[in-house]
């Protein structure tokens, strides 16, 4: 039942931002308000998860629970959800003149189908589900209405469409292994329970497809390239959703088949894992070195992080998989983070562009400290969270002997890390060679965008030191969910 | 698979023929020079994909596969080209297209490439099941006409074509899908048609955006978002 509410909560919010027609205020305060209720909730969720005994939570037999996994991701999506709900307020006032009518009904309807993916049990409606994201998204990407966003948009929902063409022959072929398998209702658990005796040769074929096809709504090398330019061109709480939390909702969706494709031994999937996760994040460190644009660099640093987490759970074991549901957690946060800071940047300098962004603590200190901590924090600095799960990946890594996969993961790493705090720190603390900061007129941050700083920084400081007790079982049941047990 | 023939002869040599049919209408997507025909194609493709639909829901008897024949001659031959034509009339009635980044003997060329490593490719999944011969076509087409479609949006630069490549990608996947996922649950199959229609009107509002941004919907010349050559 909660998780009914929890999907209607969105929905009513999205049908009144429909209905109330030209008041802003109405729409904003919806949309905060049924952030904070779906925030509440998603809690509940998880406390739900890891105090019952069976550790899921059934709404419809066969078509709606969740368990450790899903709430995970359902209480990531919630989190982002509320803080970019808060920063979205300030950031429509400064955007009066564009239309900001449908705004908050793509946004709204953009988190539900986020929401559904975890919630849903039979896999070809979760491709459904991962579809709506892309066409919720995608008017929200090309929002700003310049020639920049519109082509960000059309190359956005061009290739990830393309992917899910391709996703969906791959769903289409599992869906026959199992069929042949004799799977009578069919959903994730019935096709982990079933999995070896389907044909190897399909599931082989459907985890491909799928990988490739998701792979490029995740960002995964060589079909990333909408990536930076979607991520960058879209307003900044949309970035935070897109960045911090579509991509992880649709890596759930590869982690589901994780666990199958084990059990049937059907294809090597750590070694799969591994090598395109290497090429992303190998790739992404080396774009980082050359970008241009801020918010670009905070993208191809969504890149190297799905490609770190690809490797992590490439490596097998229970260690790293719990490393990697870390990374996971740690990445959404730290990125939507990362991305309301260089929002605050934005209202503040107007341009995107690194060059002309110097100085930046003496402008406006609350941006220049927030970028510099984002920037740390995406890097992997001690002490936030990426530190300790990137640690705990080298870690677990080391233990197992892969030293060869180990020493290209450091290396990548050790030069994105070098990439981005050679770029944030000039634009704080660079000197400014232009002089031209006088024709800005002084703009003050509205203080949503504060608000949304100082709230989204907290657990990115508090998980790098301490995980809360029920944080950290919840940590390990959805990584024994990936393990396959 | 010669005695498989023998068992559905006439069910089975009419899909045959249906699967043959809807190779043409991919190729004829890939090579038409004007988006009125390659709309014309898609909606004849879609027509095809119907009809497979109801062939394989005669014998065995599925009222499933029925009402997917159903949903689809609703959605891809009535209310898609009904909307397409409403949101963007000028690119379909007065755009002769011209841009394509190869000519048409190398595409025909390349499509064809791509169909035979499609039967290749698909050989060891049909090795898997031995009863059902209608497998045995539908599951290449299906992976070719999505290989092709794949190969429209990357060798056009204008919208609609580019969307009419996407189209014709999820109509490949479907031929495969009648023949190996024939009992689909009917809110996935709904959901399935909602969301093609929702992905037109998409498309189509941002066709109109780039119109109005750039004059014209030559999507292939938006290249501005780029690294190192900003501004």
């Amino acid at each position: 039942m909660i998780l009914v509410i929890l999907v209607a909560t969105v929905l009513i919010a999205a049908i009144i931002s429909a209905i109330s027609k030209d008041s802003i205020r109405i729409k904003t305060y919806t949309t905060l308000i049924s952030s904070i209720i779906t925030l509440w909730l998603s809690i509940r969720i998880a406390l739900d998860v890891v105090t019952s005994s069976s550790h899921i939570i059934t709404a419809i037999p066969y078509w709606i629970s969740i368990d450790g996994l899903g709430a995970l991701i359902v209480l990531l999506v919630s989190v982002v959800y509320f803080t970019a709900s808060i920063f979205s307020i300030g950031y429509m006032k400064f955007d009066i003149a564009s239309s900001s009518k449908l705004y908050y009904v793509n946004f709204n309807l953009f988190v539900f189908s986020m929401l559904i993916i975890p919630l849903i049990k039979e896999p070809n409606t979760v491709w459904i589900a991962v579809e709506l994201t892309t066409l919720f998204s995608v008017l929200l990407v090309g929002f700003e209405n310049t020639n920049a966003a519109i082509e960000a948009a059309w190359k956005y929902i061009v290739l990830t469409i393309m992917g899910a063409a391709i996703a969906l022959l791959g769903f289409l072929i599992l869906y026959w292994a199992a069929r042949q398998a004799g799977v009578e209702h069919y959903t994730w658990s019935a096709l982990l329970i079933a999995a070896p005796q389907m044909s190897p040769v399909l599931l082989k074929a459907s985890f491909i497809f799928i990988l490739v096809g998701f792979g490029a709504k995740i960002g995964l090398v060589p079909l990333h390239t909408w990536l930076p330019d979607a991520h960058s061109q879209a307003p900044s709480p949309v970035c935070a959703l897109l960045s911090g939390v579509e991509t992880t909702a649709i890596l759930y969706v590869i982690l589901r088949l994780l666990p199958i494709m084990s059990a049937s031994l059907a294809i090597d999937v750590n070694t799969w894992l591994s090598i395109i996760g290497l090429i992303s994040v190998g790739t992404a460190a080396f774009l980082l070195l050359q970008v241009k644009d801020y918010k670009r660099l905070f993208a191809f640093s969504t890149v190297e992080h799905m490609g770190i987490i690809l490797v992590a759970f490439g490596l097998g074991g229970a260690s790293a998989h719990i490393a990697a549901v870390l990374q996971m957690i740690g990445h959404t946060l730290t990125k939507s983070f990362a991305f309301y800071a260089a929002g605050s940047v934005l209202l503040i300098m107007g341009t995107r562009d690194i060059a002309s962004v110097r100085n930046l603590i003496k402008k406006s200190p609350i941006s220049g400290v927030a970028l510099l901590l984002g920037g740390l924090a995406i890097a992997g600095a001690p002490p936030f969270v990426l530190f300790l799960s990137e640690f705990s990946i080298i870690k677990a890594g080391l233990s197992q002997g892969k030293y060869i996969i180990v020493g290209i993961l450091v290396l990548f790493i050790a030069i994105a890390f070098f990439a981005i705090m050679n770029h944030v720190s000039r634009m704080v603390f660079g000197k400014d060679e232009k002089k031209s900061s006088e024709q800005i007129a002084p703009v003050t941050l509205p203080i949503s965008t504060k608000i949304t700083l100082g709230i989204a920084i907290i657990p990115i400081v508090i998980f790098g030191v301490y995980i809360p007790e029920t944080l950290n079982k919840l940590i390990i049941l959805a990584a024994a969910i990936v393990g396959g047990s | 698979m010669q005695t498989l023939q023998n068992t559905l002869p006439l069910i089975t040599s009419l899909n045959a023929l249906v699967g043959g049919l809807f190779m043409i209408t991919a190729f004829g997507i890939v090579v038409t020079r004007q988006i009125r025909a390659g709309l014309k194609f898609f909606i004849f493709q879609s027509i095809l994909l119907a009809a497979s639909a109801f062939l394989l829901g005669i014998k065995p008897f599925s009222i499933d596969l029925l009402i997917v024949g159903v949903i689809n001659l609703v959605t891809k031959v009535w209310l898609l080209p009904l909307l397409l034509r409403h949101m963007v009339k000028k690119e379909i009635y007065t755009r002769r297209e011209i841009t394509q980044v190869f000519n048409i003997p190398t595409s025909l060329i390349i499509a064809l490439v791509l169909t035979i490593l499609a039967y290749f490719f698909t050989l060891p999944w049909i090795e898997t099941q031995t009863v059902l011969s209608i497998i045995h076509v539908n599951v290449p087409v299906g992976l070719a006409g999505l290989l092709l479609g794949a190969f429209t949006l990357i060798a056009r630069r204008e919208a609609v074509p580019q969307l009419l490549g996407l189209l014709a990608m999820e109509n490949g996947a479907f031929f495969a899908g009648v023949a190996i996922a024939p009992d689909l649950p009917l809110i996935a199959e709904l959901a399935l048609a909602f969301d093609i229609l929702m992905l037109t009107f998409v498309i189509g509002i941002l066709t109109r955006t780039v119109n109005e941004h750039t004059g014209n919907t030559s999507v292939g010349s938006l290249a501005k978002l780029k690294e190192g050559v900003q501004k």
